[in-house]
């Protein structure tokens, strides 16, 4: 007991913030629902917030099936949000997660495709390997023209996620586009995708392995950033790069080096999104992964594990938003309510700590500015 | 404000402060503190960092409320809950880094938050400057109100921070460490116009921790040490030897014995030097010098005559535009920071803070921030966390590094420790040069003399030491040579066993130029 109250003062000034970002969230939607009760037919309903986080928690967690697709939903969100959060280590704001995102998924599905009938093994290796890489290409981009020109890294990424829309929407509808189907799409990926859990179980079709992928980069990630002497650069870049230099880092090199792992990550995403669940690419693929996982991020304080957390979070909201729609009555868009919100205290984040009396610590400040500050201070400028 | 001030009689109080208790999370910054101020009083506040002068100020300024205790002006009790009250109130701050805004002039400086309006939108920069010069006028301060702030000097900024407090009617002036940024000849003149101030009926508290100036500038001198005042004392009853006692708590030893220095062959030369700074200007004027294993060679000057750039180019993080810079025989100029350190080059930076640490890092990172790549605190590019530890522990235990833990962050420990960290790391590789900038500024007594002793240590244990520091007294008592660096050039270099204070203050100021004072010191380098 008494350990479990020194792990809490122990993380307490770190996970404080987003907890109450999260409770606070969740108070706002429920004013948001009740208000919304007035203009319906049913009229005003005073018990509907509890129907509204009844239907999302068993949306969520109320069965198997329901688990899986909580799980489903977090996969792509943990891995790019471990590429959003990586890039906040070193001080570098990835809004390109979502270009990232898509060329990796395009990639993916393209080889996949073109490797259909190859062995498993092979054809899945080779369409994960061509997801990253892509992924990986267009995060070395903004990253390169931050080191060498300068060029700031919100700007270029912003820029990249229209030009990576238009290229999948070029190679869907001329390179990958597959003969046979009544809309432009790639092909089938048969050998290439990813197995599942389905043998098991029916209701564990849905159950791939790119969910195991997303658990082992977990604590990769954090390996790499808390053991490693690339991540203690990468790190120390972020939080001083003034005290690199003089160290002997190379923030140019880092700059590069951790803009082409976010990519990497977040290609990965969509690698695993597309073998896994979506099985085929389209010409406009819609998605708000690349978005949603900045705000994975920075809930989950730029960690690795507050990012899984985070991410299973979302992808709860994602699972339960059908069925609360069903159950309460209330549209699923509440769900981005639900989300916005939570950027929004986490942002404001005085807010929070006002309202619940955080009275920080001296450590506590400083863990928590230093991830205000890397989100912070790249918003304004 | 209120005339009636003047006419108190002698000894009534123009400020107290009551029992002041200020608690932090796991800090009693200030217990019971009892402070008083006569009217026409330079008060001088003496303690080590961390003692809890500052706080105390703060609290006075309004920028800390107490936990419990009385403020009372002029008898009354009154409520100070921000610097705008405390304004209202007659007291006025300046800061030790100014809050000026360089690109304004001096007036549009002074006015700035308490403008004089015509009508409802414009302000009236005619009456703002009238009374500026009325103002300069009655204090002898020299001042163009016109003149933008960012051309003028240190010395003459700090005098725009004090008449932006007149401005505002105080007369209760508070001053963080005024002298820190000063040269010899800036401080004389600061405290003429602080006895002037003194003279006219307004009170001066005087926060500082150099004890000569305390004694010759204070009318009364309070010391406070962990929170608490541990004495008071009147500069003709007392004694540096004493004040540093109270201060510190034990005896100390003010001057470190240097000692003999036997250097031996040159290890790190320098020859016709010459650095830009990031604007372009060339602010490193072909500057040579040689440093011998086992001596010191102060480089002394007022803050922004290029040591920085200096310092830069020697230490990998700059590169030199002209010039040969040679560490032990081998050609080093423009090699990289990791390069220089790799080739034995020991480094402590002037703004620690900025440079020389990563505060939101724990301690033990910040031990192994310019070694953490190499054995045996890394094995490739994989971290060895228990050589990291087990170095961490014997660092904190050699160097004195007063925390809890190695794992707590570098922000939580006071400027000494975090300096001490800085020297720990640096001093502990395998050095042929170590390059000394400020080491010891905003330091206590007890740090100063702690790093000071290791820098004559490694010394004599054959180090070539560059020893950079605005501070005069830092560069007479450490060094065996002393160089003046004045407008990007070296104008002189002199013995440091037999220089002359007014005459380095003196080439600090001018850089010899008009007396020819420098050449006298020329030959005897």
């Amino acid at each position: 007991m008494s350990r479990l109250r020194g792990l809490w003062a122990e993380a307490r000034p770190v996970v404080a913030v987003p907890l109450g970002a999260v409770v606070l969230a969740m108070i706002v939607a429920s004013v948001v629902a009740l208000l919304s009760s007035f203009f319906t037919e049913a009229g005003f309903d005073p018990s509907l917030p509890f129907k509204v986080f009844v239907g999302l928690f068993g949306g969520a967690f109320g069965g198997l099936d329901h688990i899986v697709n909580t799980l489903v939903n977090a996969t792509p969100l943990v891995l790019a949000g471990l590429a959003v959060g990586f890039g906040f280590k070193a001080g570098l704001f990835n809004i390109g997660a979502q270009g990232q995102f898509l060329l990796g998924a395009v990639a993916a599905a393209g080889v996949g495709a073109a490797l259909n009938e190859a062995p498993p093994p092979l054809a899945i290796g080779a369409a994960v390997s061509a997801g990253t890489l892509a992924g990986a290409a267009w995060g070395f981009i903004p990253g390169a023209l931050k080191a060498w020109t300068g060029a700031h890294e919100v700007v270029t990424t912003i820029m990249l996620n229209f030009i990576g829309a238009s290229l999948v929407a070029f190679l869907v509808l001329n390179l990958l586009q597959a003969p046979g189907f009544s809309f432009a799409r790639t092909g089938d990926l048969g050998n290439a995708a990813l197995p599942n859990a389905g043998f098991l179980s029916a209701d564990l079709g849905r159950l791939h392995l790119g969910i195991l992928l997303a658990l082992l980069a977990v604590p990769a990630v954090w390996w790499l950033l808390y053991r490693s002497t690339i991540g203690f650069e990468v790190r120390t870049v972020g939080a001083n790069p003034d005290a690199a230099r003089y160290a002997g880092m190379r923030p140019g090199l880092l700059i590069i080096f951790t803009m082409t792992a976010s990519g990497l990550l977040a290609g990965l995403a969509g690698a695993t999104e597309i073998l896994g669940t979506s099985h085929y690419m389209i010409a406009s693929y819609g998605t708000s992964v690349g978005f949603d996982s900045i705000a994975v991020a920075l809930l989950g304080r730029s960690h690795p594990v507050g990012i899984l957390f985070a991410a299973l979070l979302f992808g709860a909201l994602r699972a339960g938003a059908g069925p609360m729609q069903l159950e309460a009555h209330v549209p699923s868009e509440l769900v981005d309510v639900i989300q916005a919100v939570i950027l929004l205290f986490l942002a404001a984040d005085l807010i929070v700590r006002r309202l619940f009396r955080l009275r920080q610590a001296k450590r506590g400040i400083e863990a928590v500015e230093t991830a205000t500050e890397t989100y912070g201070r790249k918003l304004v400028t | 404000m209120d005339d009636e001030t003047g006419a108190l009689p002698e000894g009534a109080p123009a400020l107290e402060m009551r029992r002041i208790t200020k608690r932090y999370p796991g800090v009693l910054a200030n217990d019971e503190i009892d402070l008083d101020v006569r009217p026409g009083e330079i008060h001088a506040l003496l303690g080590e960092n961390g003692a809890g002068k500052t706080t105390l100020v703060n609290i006075l300024y309004g920028l800390a409320a107490p936990d419990e205790g009385e403020i009372l002006l002029d008898g009354r009790p009154v409520r100070i809950a921000s610097p705008s009250d405390a304004i209202a109130q007659g007291i006025g701050m300046v800061h030790q880094h100014f809050m000026l805004v360089p690109v304004l002039t001096v007036a549009e400086n002074i006015i700035l938050g308490d403008e004089t309006m015509t009508g409802l939108v414009f302000v009236d920069r005619d009456e703002a400057r009238r009374r500026i010069r009325a103002l300069a006028q009655q204090f002898g301060f020299d001042i163009d109100p016109e003149a933008r702030v960012e051309t003028l000097s240190v010395g003459v900024q700090q005098r725009v921070e004090i008449l932006k407090a007149l401005y505002r009617q105080v007369r209760i002036l508070v001053l963080d460490e005024p002298t820190a940024v000063l040269t010899p000849q800036e401080t004389e003149e600061i405290f003429a116009v602080l006895r002037r101030l003194a003279a006219e009926g307004h009170s001066i508290i005087f926060i500082s921790h150099k004890l000569y100036e305390v004694l010759s500038i204070a009318d009364r001198i309070t010391v406070i040490r962990r929170g608490k005042v541990v004495g008071s004392r009147v500069p003709a009853e007392t004694s540096e030897e004493e004040l540093a006692e109270l201060m510190v708590g034990r005896e100390v030893q003010l001057s470190v014995d240097r000692g003999e220095s036997h250097p031996t062959e040159p290890i790190l030369r320098v020859a016709n030097l010459r650095v830009r700074d990031d604007r372009g200007r060339e602010v490193v004027r072909d500057v040579g010098f040689e440093v011998r294993a086992g001596e010191i060679l102060g480089i002394a000057g007022v803050a922004g005559n290029g040591q920085d750039e200096l310092v830069q180019a020697l230490t990998g993080l700059r590169r030199p535009s002209a010039g040969k810079v040679l560490m032990a025989g081998r050609d080093v100029t423009g090699a990289s920071a990791r390069h220089l350190g790799g080739a034995g080059l020991g480094y402590v930076p002037g703004d620690r803070q900025r440079f020389g640490l990563v505060l939101s890092f724990p301690l033990d990172d910040n031990l192994v921030l310019t070694s953490y790549h190499r054995q045996p605190f890394a094995r490739g590019f994989v971290r060895d966390e228990a050589a990291i530890d087990a170095w961490a522990e014997k660092a904190i235990a050699r160097f004195d590094i007063r925390a809890p833990s190695a794992t707590v962050l570098e922000s939580t420990l006071s400027g000494g420790n975090q300096q001490k960290t800085v020297v720990a790391r640096e001093f502990s590789r395998d050095l042929k040069v170590l390059i000394l900038d400020q080491p010891t500024r905003g330091l206590d007594v007890g740090s100063i003399e702690f790093i000071h002793k290791l820098t004559i240590a490694k010394r004599d244990a054959g180090a070539a030491i560059l020893l950079v520091s605005a501070e005069l007294d830092e560069v007479l008592e450490l060094s065996d040579r002393i160089g003046v660096m004045y407008r990007g050039e070296i104008v002189s270099i002199s013995d440091g066993s037999t220089a002359n204070r007014e005459e380095i203050g003196l080439l600090m100021a001018t850089g010899g130029r008009e007396s020819g004072e420098g050449a006298t010191l020329e030959r005897a380098g």
